[in-house]
């Protein structure tokens, strides 16, 4: 089962990630009827201000553990196939991507209710934190927004 | 062996350290720990914890030669 977990502390083009990731399925591709895109992005505004730059804090190998035991275990709810998830670290402008969850599976539901399921996760257990720079300053990110 | 301790996001700013190793003597517990390292005060209800990498809890046992980590609430995706 084709599985990619991967932290990057430079920007990536998703679109070029899912191509190259698709690829090397190969004939394994075939197998799959559906697959499922998230890609979570910098916005230039939170809670009313605007923000020019975002900072992303992680726990090394925690992080890749953590990512990893959500795949395992949405995929043993949902059963679906391979599992591409990218996420950045380190220092972030607006219009960068900030994630990338790509699932395949035979039929749509499980690669769509897997996406979902591995998006809100990963954004309540994977040790990320993020610090954004606004007008009045830099803060911490004190929790996510619901949805 | 001690207890390795780390700090991440705004904990590790308000603690004024990533890192440090505390002696396990005494120690049963994440929240035996945290009263060490924070001056005799109960871990806070705000403050989330990982034992050896993996979530945890107050009540989670902890042992010489652990890692021990202590955070905020995380904020990815």
């Amino acid at each position: 089962m084709m599985q990619l977990i991967s932290l990057r502390d430079h920007p990536f083009d998703p679109y070029a990630e899912l191509s190259a990731f698709s690829a090397q399925l190969g004939e394994e591709r075939h197998r799959y009827g559906a697959e499922s895109h998230f890609i979570g992005t910098m916005r230039s505004f939170n809670e009313g201000d605007a923000v020019s730059t975002l900072w992303l804090e992680h726990y090394p190998g925690m992080t890749e553990r953590e990512i990893a035991r959500i795949i395992d275990e949405e995929r043993t709810r949902l059963n679906f196939g391979p599992a591409l998830v990218i996420h950045r670290i380190g220092k972030l402008e607006p219009g960068e991507a900030i994630v990338l969850i790509a699932l395949f599976s035979a039929h749509r539901r499980a690669a769509l209710d897997g996406t979902q399921g591995v998006i809100e996760r990963l954004k309540h257990e994977a040790p990320f934190w993020k610090k954004e720079r606004t007008s009045e300053g830099e803060r911490w990110v004190a929790s996510n927004t619901n949805g | 062996m001690a207890i390795r301790i780390r700090y991440f996001a705004s904990l590790r700013e308000t603690m004024g350290r990533t890192t440090e190793d505390i002696n396990a003597e005494g120690i049963a517990t994440v929240a035996d720990l945290w009263k060490v390292l924070d001056e005799g005060r109960p871990l806070p209800d705000r403050v989330l914890c990982a034992v050896n990498q993996e979530h945890a809890t107050p009540t989670t046992p902890v042992h010489e030669g652990d890692e021990v980590a202590f955070f905020p609430p995380v904020t990815g995706g």
